[in-house]
């Protein structure tokens, strides 16, 4: 069987790609659904935070801005000592500064970060792109549940607070 | 009907308006289709879709942006060569339109000499490149110009060459008879497709296309505007109308020369079956050339977006020890043949 | 008609005595200097050529790098090991899982912490899925470079597949940001197994249709084939590594000749090598590895192990004091870290060897006597990322 010179073969190859349907997704008109992990923007719930300022500490690009102040609650039990709680007065993130790397959600012990694979907010405005914590609480509508694991493995499926 | 009789420099106007609209009107339809459309699905992706349906006002509004844009010249830049260099080459596509016929009675200068004359003022086009590469005061565009041109010299010869088969068929140089010595001839005795030259001048056609790739400078032989190497080459200073000269004179003439090979090869304006010196044909021809015309083109982009290029002296030693004897024995053969029978 | 400025005389001076220098460069002996400058399309990314020229053909040819240097080591020096996992990432950001890895290894060497063997393995897998992220990439860009448009979108389209896995896995699709001392981040998502061996299958089918769009065609074997020829001894004087080095003979695979806490000879693969040492060589290597590379990952998913992904680390890392040296065979060539700890939350000094800063220096000494074309096509096959370069 003769040889096809390569030089054939090479036009049958763009000859087959042009009849195949094209891969082009044309947004905005059509999207892609990116997956359920993908670091699109990061949410709070602000009732878990309690202002332990580590996801402000560990940001590689120092993009968390946080203030709280103490604040006495009432005691557990009657009888006894007021408690001291902290409160959240300001939580931003700079989405201009962050990097995505996920630092800050890993590192909270008390689960008020998520990651949703929302993608759509960018701005004319470069201020506009510093989330206050109304912003990143909307943001929680969109984290999805985490997924079940491959079979093997041993990790437990955490569950989202709503 | 009685005839409209108009005066001499009446119908030169019309002529000279017609083939000069004609010029944008081929560089966008060749534009849109192949460069736009056909190079996107063979990279599996749509093109350009937004402006106008599926893009085909996409060519007009980069024509109007290139229109609006500042007449820009380097400094050092030679800057009357400069600013005629893209114009040179505008010419030279102008004058091949004319003598392509498009139907019976329609062409704009009937030579005696027809293919002579195309493939000589095909050649102006180097001066063109020359000047734009020599006055752009720019390295780069010093090595696309003289690239381009050993290139475009050395190919003309197997242009010239495989044409030479087609005339010894055909015995005439002149463009209308070719078409219809195709449109007339038979192939043993099987008349109703006429004898279009592609059968028995393959190696001629095969060639013809390989030297108006060489000539358009497309890829495989695109050294003088390789894009990844010296960036765009001779036309590297250009921006504004005067690269849309550029652009309009390279696609312009790639639709002009593939109406020439479609003349020669194809049988031009002749359809099978109808009697070409009809009236009808003054419809049907330019319909039917228009055809012929996206086949060739379809073909010379289909390589284009397919190859890599080569180096210029791989270049060279092609079309000096590979497409001029070839072509050189397909004039013996034919010759040969002729004369048998 | 105004009178001259002495602005315009000092235009007009200056344009003369360009002139002259290009006259003097063109006439004499030295050659005509071509800058092909940190703005070009053959270079990738911001590197600086140099070249003198005769005619068409390189006298000398210089490569000046720096134009992206971006302070790693520096940035390094103040912040914690997870926050240097992250920036590590962008150094070689085509196939950046590889670049955290053999960082990951020497902090577990210091820290004397094995990763249970699911993390492993899924380590290796990832880190040949960024193998192919990158490597897909150069067997369309070096096409590219040569002049055929068409295998670049081919390569950007397969690799897609090979990012969404990623992404479905990691959360990110360039900078999975996914190793961590002691382990992985998370384990992976249910239905990635099956997924991934489908994406290995696509990149097979793109891998064959490569082979037939460029490597069989002449145009690209005359472009090619004895165009910067490397042999074997000078390869390794000067230290490249990689698929350079195995495509000038050299038969030399970190996976498979120094052994870190990946699971490469769990599985059963083969080093490819090629004796010419030309382009077509470099090219012929890194496809073969691309397909071997599907190959490995689909018999590791196979025999995946059950268990943790993470072994017990303390929850804020403090490595102990000490010194390692921990490299591995990252896409573009030999990678390593050395990290100098001191105790503390970060590092004291860590010192980056990348594989490209090393490859790109062979390229003053297999330069002598090309023509131009062939400075970029030598320059595409050796495949070098400015970010690597840099750093």
């Amino acid at each position: 069987m003769p040889k096809i010179p390569g030089l054939v073969k090479g036009l049958g190859v763009t000859f087959k790609t042009m009849l195949k349907p094209a891969v082009t997704v044309q947004y905005p008109y059509e999207k892609e659904e990116p997956a359920p992990r993908a670091r699109g923007v990061i949410a709070l719930k602000e009732d878990n935070c309690t202002v332990c300022m580590l996801c402000a500490r560990s940001c590689p690009d120092w993009c968390i801005y946080i203030e709280g102040h103490k604040e006495k609650a009432p005691p557990r039990r009657p009888g006894g000592k007021p408690r001291t709680v902290s409160a959240l007065d300001r939580f931003d993130i700079d989405y201009s500064l962050c990097m995505y790397c996920g630092i800050c959600v890993e590192v909270c012990p008390f689960e008020a970060l998520f990651w949703s694979p929302e993608y759509e907010y960018s701005e004319p405005r470069l201020a506009d792109l510093l989330h206050d914590k109304e912003r990143l609480g909307e943001w929680m509508e969109t984290v999805p549940d985490f997924e079940p694991y491959e079979a093997g493995s041993t990790a437990k499926v955490l569950k989202v607070p709503r | 009907m009685t005839a409209i009789v108009l005066s001499y420099w009446q119908q030169t106007g019309i002529k000279v308006g017609l083939t000069l609209l004609l010029i944008p009107v081929g560089a966008l339809i060749l534009g849109w289709t192949f460069l736009l459309k056909m190079m996107s699905h063979m990279q599996s992706r749509l093109g350009p879709m937004d402006a106008g349906p599926h893009g085909v006002l996409q060519l007009v509004a980069d024509g109007v942006k290139f229109i609006q844009k500042e007449d820009i010249f380097p400094d050092r830049a030679d800057r009357r060569v400069f600013a005629l260099a893209p114009f040179v080459i505008l010419m030279s596509t102008f004058l091949l339109y004319l003598v392509v016929p498009v139907g019976p009675d329609l062409v704009a200068e009937d030579f005696s000499t027809g293919i002579f004359f195309a493939l000589a003022v095909s050649s102006l086009s180097v001066i063109g490149i020359l000047m734009a590469g020599w006055a752009s005061a720019n390295k780069y565009s010093l090595m696309g110009g003289v690239r381009a041109a050993g290139q475009l010299i050395a190919y003309e010869l197997p242009l010239v060459l495989a044409v030479v088969g087609v005339v010894i068929q055909a015995q005439s140089l002149n463009l209308s008879d070719i078409v219809r010595a195709q449109a007339n001839g038979e192939i043993f005795g099987i008349s109703f497709l006429g004898n279009p030259f592609v059968i028995t001048q393959i190696v001629g056609f095969l060639v013809f296309l390989a030297a108006v790739q060489a000539e358009l400078t497309q890829t495989p032989f695109d050294m003088p505007v390789a894009e990844s190497e010296i960036v765009g080459g001779y036309q590297v200073e250009y921006t504004g109308f005067r690269f849309l000269a550029f652009f309009m004179g390279e696609f312009g003439t790639a639709f002009a020369f593939a109406g020439i090979a479609a003349t020669l090869f194809l049988g031009g304006w002749a359809v099978p079956g109808v009697d070409p010196d009809s009236n009808v044909m003054n419809v049907l021809g330019p319909i039917a050339l228009f055809v012929k015309v996206m086949f060739v083109s379809f073909l010379i982009f289909w390589f284009r977006f397919t190859y890599p290029r080569f180096r210029e002296d791989q270049l060279q030693k092609f079309a000096w020890t590979i497409l001029i004897p070839i072509s050189l024995v397909n004039i013996l053969v034919t010759m040969v043949l002729k004369v048998a029978f | 008609m105004t009178a001259i400025t002495d602005r315009q005389k000092l235009a007009y001076a200056n344009a003369q005595a360009a002139d002259g220098r290009v006259n003097v460069e063109i006439e004499t002996d030295e050659g005509m200097t071509l800058n092909m400058g940190p703005q070009h399309p053959a270079t990738h990314g911001t590197l600086r050529i140099v070249a003198k020229l005769d005619g068409e053909q390189v006298i000398s040819c210089e490569p000046i790098m720096g134009y992206m240097h971006r302070g790693y080591e520096k940035l390094v020096e103040v912040r914690t090991y997870p926050q240097i996992n992250t920036l590590v990432n962008r150094i070689d950001w085509l196939g950046s899982f590889a670049n955290e890895v053999p960082f990951i290894l020497a902090s577990e060497k210091l820290m004397d912490i094995e990763a249970p063997p699911r993390a492993q393995w899924i380590r290796t897998v990832l880190f040949e899925m960024s193998r192919l992220a990158n490597v897909s990439l150069f067997l369309g860009d070096m096409a590219l470079q040569l002049g055929a448009l068409t295998p670049a979108f081919f390569a950007f389209r397969d690799r897609e597949h090979v990012l969404n896995q990623i992404e479905a896995a990691t959360g990110g699709r360039f900078h999975p940001n996914f190793d961590r001392i002691g382990g992985l981040k998370d384990d992976l998502p249910k239905g990635w197994i099956a997924d991934t061996k489908k994406a290995m299958q696509k990149m097979r089918t793109f891998c064959d249709e490569i082979e037939d769009l460029i490597m069989g065609n002449e145009i690209f074997e005359a472009r090619c084939r004895g165009v910067g020829v490397i042999p074997g001894e000078i390869a390794q004087l000067y230290g490249m590594t990689g698929s350079n080095l195995r495509a000038s003979g050299v038969d030399w695979d970190l996976r498979r000749d120094q052994p870190v806490g990946l699971a490469w000879n769990e599985v059963d693969w083969k080093v490819w090598t090629h004796p010419d040492g030309d382009s077509f060589a470099r090219y012929w290597v890194r496809l073969q590895e691309t397909r071997e590379a599907t190959k490995i990952i689909d018999q590791l998913l196979d025999g995946l192990p059950a268990g943790p992904v993470m072994a017990k680390v303390p929850r804020i890392i403090k490595v102990p004091a000490g010194e390692a040296w921990v490299s591995t065979e990252n896409p573009l060539g030999e990678m390593g870290y050395y990290v100098v700890s001191k105790g503390d939350l970060g590092p004291f000094r860590v010192k980056i060897r990348s594989a490209s800063f090393n490859n790109i220096h062979i390229v003053p000494w297999v330069m002598r006597g090309v023509y131009v074309p062939d400075v970029i096509t030598i320059l595409a096959s050796l495949y070098f990322i400015l970010g690597d370069i840099d750093r």
